[in-house]
């Protein structure tokens, strides 16, 4: 009985130590390089901040001082209740809106839903800068439609609702559509067979079906909206929210503790809702059984024809958003001179970047898109896939859960704190190219871990244990059989990383310097200079570029389809 | 069996746990060069998890392997030299037949026309020689099998383990691939580990079964041995269809059950035992209720139910007290030559030495 190892009193003893083979080293090295990459760029920066916001101006420590002269400064203090208040009715609203829209598309037979479906999802393609400089020309002092609003100011909390609306919806929807598609038709056909009416079936099996998605899109937009920064700095006016705050004190008022105090505030919104996010998807696992019959929507003409109008509307004002941005882009001067040309489009004579700008925000897009996917996709390889040590790979998918409980504003301002502080060697990144990327990167680093996550568990598991019973090295595996089948989601990845890195404002407005303008950035600077129609003709180069590359992207997927993902087809 | 009975595969003191669960604990077991064997048990009782450990992919928390006079204990699954097939199959998707089961050679340093050829001669070996060019996904689930195995086959292991590979298929698949796969093993001689929960799959397969519960060694035998004398009432009754009668032993030959005693061979038992007295179905001999008695170990029987099940039927009868509801079958022939309905009284004779018997445990 020599292999008696001793058996130690607690109650689960260790596995017996395995040799480890030349994989398990490579595995295990690739998980420490990313922990330490992903605690460089989102858990250190983090810390300055924290730390920072318990300081003075001159770094000596002070407690909770800043935090005391925060809320007994009235007028930062109402920020809190404005940014709560617009964030929730904003959630109403498109709440309500959005899955009206999202049931007319997934379970009715009205005309034209793939039409409406692609309409609803115009929004993405532009900065939330876009809806708020639209509002100004159908409801700003000179606006077509300013009557409407019968004496009231478009510049404050109405406007910020408004535009809100506009640029989170298609964010509700999507995550809506997806609720209500997965219906399983047996419980309908059930509810039938039980004569039960239809308001009763909408009741008691669609909506608790829809339950956790509407939740969820509940939780999203209330976080993106209180964490934008973009729609209530242009239409905000004298109406302050957390967002514009932070800005203030940190861009305007350089009182970077303060800064640190806001941010810290507004973290905590995000954060409870992130944490209620996580625990509502928790909820959700095996809601729909693999047995599930597909819900097939029967026609009923006047409930169609009813939506079809609602859905009009609703794609008419979202049409008239982005229309209104473009038109007003090629007015020579509006609303005196209606004539169209390009004069807006001259942005080499402007302040803001210059087409410069523009150039900067494509190779940013494109870096993001192919690092970071490849980053991301690495990553979740490595956390769904190594073997064994089990705490390193868990350490890993918090790492990469956290940055989505960070608004981008909070992180852009903590990576000002750490990379801009005189002892960090990585110093040399502030100001670059560089230091833009990887805040873009992190700060969509979840959604796009979450989607390669579930793109690999869809795998076989036992893939990896058949390619070490047959002495194949698991990076051929990798390259052989993982990569292949999901190189689908890993271009799905690359793109929504690339339209993000687009649009995106809130992170980078702390980051870029002259050399590294981006053309969000040169939205939001353009606007505030008073140049509000450039910079409604420079969104709208953010919009064509980002539709075109969208076009790309179908067509590059549809190829690439044909060419890899032949064993698909039956 | 293998001729030369050389141990193969030696596990010693085998323990894995994960957290609390213990799920195979101190378990030894010895397997002979060029055997197929079965673990088989009910879900949970841990065979898989045994065959992970052999396989090097869920560790042993202790314990030795020694496969071939190697001590592999420590040795990641790369540097082991095995075989595997998972009842997923786990065909790479994305690979062509061809390319799946030639996955293995490719990093051998073979050539390619070697390759070839090996690929070749094995997707003949299993019948499918038309399907290489094709896609897992357009094949049947038996033929994706039948690839599964072929490529754990390809490198020429020296242990062959299959975990569930036939569980995911339909009856008929099943049978065919059973005949298959014994066949392919009796040409090729290798090592083989059949993981199962299906009795009937390892009765047919299977050299020597290993019957596992909770973690531990229920019995080891032939299908034979294991079917006709198992060592334990669990083994009773997970293989097969057993009656279990309960009694106390009376004397060194009669056991009581109820009011009535059962001649059996009592193993020592010591007399005023509770026990249980098993006896198969098949083995009850059903006879005319008119004919003479007084056999030993004859009662009459009432008939309640009826369940015809092609080749024979299973009749349900109650009999005297203690007895309970006993199962009895009887070939579609007998059955219609006694002519049996519901209701019938017949006389059930218990052969002695079809009887075994099992001390009650407390």
């Amino acid at each position: 009985m020599n292999s008696a190892v001793s058996l130690s009193m607690s109650a689960a003893p260790p596995a017996q130590r395995i040799r480890l083979s030349l994989d398990d080293y490579a595995l295990r090295t690739g998980l420490i390089i990313l922990i330490i990459l992903l605690a460089i760029s989102v858990v250190f920066p983090l810390y300055s901040l924290l730390s920072k916001s318990l300081e003075d101006m001159d770094g000596k420590f002070v407690g909770l001082q800043n935090f005391r002269e925060y809320f007994e400064t009235p007028a930062l203090f109402t920020s809190i209740t404005n940014s709560l208040g617009v964030a929730s009715s904003v959630a109403l609203i498109v709440m309500v809106i959005a899955f009206v829209y999202a049931y007319a598309l997934t379970r009715t037979q009205m005309p034209l839903r793939w039409l409406f479906r692609g309409i609803a999802l115009i929004p993405i393609l532009a900065p939330s800068l876009l809806a708020a400089i639209s509002m100004i020309y159908w409801f700003g002092n000179q606006g077509v439609l300013k009557s409407w609003l019968a004496g009231a100011s478009v510049y404050g909390p109405i406007g910020i609702i408004i535009a809100s609306c506009f640029w989170v919806f298609p964010h509700a929807l999507m995550i809506l559509v997806t609720a209500l598609s997965t219906a399983d038709a047996r419980l309908y056909e059930a509810a039938e067979a039980l004569c039960t009416p239809k308001w009763r079936v909408f009741w008691t099996v669609t909506l608790p079906g829809a339950k956790y998605g509407i939740l969820s899109a509940g939780f999203i937009v209330f976080t993106l909206v209180i964490t934008d920064f973009g729609v209530p700095k242009v239409i905000g006016g004298r109406f302050n929210v957390l967002a514009t705050d932070v800005y203030k004190q940190v861009v305007g008022q350089q009182n970077f503790e303060m800064g640190a105090v806001v941010s810290l505030v507004l973290l905590l919104p995000a954060l409870l809702a992130f944490i209620a996010d996580r625990w509502v998807q928790r909820k959700q696992v095996a809601l729909l059984s693999a047995r599930a019959i597909p819900f097939q929507p029967k026609s009923e003409p006047l409930r169609d024809g009813l939506l079809f109008v609602f859905c009009a509307i609703v794609a008419v004002i979202l049409i008239a958003m982005l229309g209104m941005a473009a038109y007003a882009s090629f007015v020579t001067f509006w609303p005196y001179n209606l004539t169209l040309s390009l004069k807006n489009y001259n942005f080499d004579v402007m302040d803001g970047g210059g087409w410069e700008a523009y150039y900067n925000s494509i190779r940013m897009a494109i870096y993001c898109a192919i690092i970071g996917s490849g980053f991301i996709f690495f990553g979740s390889y490595l956390v769904e896939k190594a073997r064994g040590i089990t705490w390193l790979r868990t350490i890993l998918h918090l790492a990469a859960m956290l940055p989505l409980a960070v608004p981008g504003l909070v992180l852009g301002i903590a990576y000002i704190f750490f990379f801009n502080h005189p002892d960090n060697p990585l110093g040399f990144l502030y100001g670059s190219m560089g230091i833009l990327v990887i805040c873009t990167i992190v700060h969509f680093y979840t959604v796009s871990h979450l989607t390669c996550l579930t793109a690999l568990k869809q795998l076989d598991p036992e893939f990896e244990a058949v390619s070490l019973s047959l002495k194949t090295p698991v990076w051929r595996t990798f390259q052989k059989v993982t990569l292949p089948m999901c190189l689908p989601t890993l271009l799905d990845v690359a793109s929504y990383l690339f339209l993000n890195a687009m649009t995106t404002v809130s992170a980078v407005v702390f980051l870029y310097s002259p050399e590294t303008m981006l053309a969000s950035v040169a939205v939001l600077n353009m606007d505030d200079a008073g140049d509000i129609a450039p910079a409604a003709a420079m969104a709208l180069m953010i919009v064509y570029t980002s539709a075109i590359f969208r076009v790309f992207h179908a067509l590059l997927a549809r190829k690439l389809n044909r060419r890899t993902q032949v064993w698909r087809h039956k | 069996m293998p001729e030369s009975k050389q141990v193969y595969l030696y596990i010693e003191n085998l323990t894995k746990h994960f957290g609390e669960f213990v799920a195979v604990r101190e378990l030894s077991l010895e397997i002979i060069r060029g055997e197929f064997i079965c673990f088989l048990g009910p879900s949970g009782c841990g065979k898989t998890t045994l065959l992970r450990a052999i396989a090097g992919l869920d560790p042993q928390s202790s314990g030795s392997i020694t496969q071939d006079g190697k001590n592999i204990s420590n040795l990641p699954p790369s540097e082991r030299d095995f075989g595997i097939v998972f009842q997923s199959y786990a065909l790479f998707p994305n690979l062509t037949v061809f390319k799946n089961v030639a996955y293995g050679l490719e990093n051998q340093r073979i050539s390619k026309a070697e390759i070839r050829v090996r690929v070749s001669d094995l997707l003949e070996l299993v019948g499918l020689p038309e399907q290489a060019d094709k896609y897992p996904a357009q094949l049947s689930g038996g033929e994706q099998q039948r690839v599964a195995l072929t490529r754990a086959l390809a490198t020429s292991p020296g242990l062959l383990l299959l975990d569930e590979p036939l569980s995911a298929l339909d009856a008929r698949v099943r049978a065919a691939l059973r005949l298959e796969i014994r066949s392919l093993h009796q040409r090729l001689g290798v090592t083989t580990i059949l993981v199962t929960h299906d009795q009937e799959e390892a009765l047919s397969m299977a050299d020597r079964i290993v019957v596992m519960d909770q973690g531990r060694i229920e019995q080891v035998g032939t299908p034979e041995e294991i079917y006709s004398t198992p060592a334990s009432p669990f083994v009773a009754d997970f293989i097969g269809v057993m009656n279990f009668l309960k009694g106390e032993i009376t004397s060194s030959e009669t056991v009581r059950i109820g009011k009535d005693s059962l001649d059996c061979d009592t193993a020592n038992i010591p007399r005023g035992s509770k026990v249980r007295v098993t006896v198969r179905p098949e083995d009850i001999l059903c006879k005319e209720s008119s004919a003479k008695r007084k056999n030993a170990n004859s009662f009459l029987f009432k008939v309640e139910s009826l369940e015809f099940l092609g080749s024979f039927c299973r009749l349900i009868m109650s009999g005297p007290e203690g007895f309970g509801k006993l199962k009895a079958d009887l070939s579609t022939q007998q059955f219609h030559e006694l002519n049996v309905t519901t209701d019938s009284t017949l006389t059930a004779e218990f052969p002695l030495r079809n009887l075994r018997i099992f001390p009650e445990s407390s």
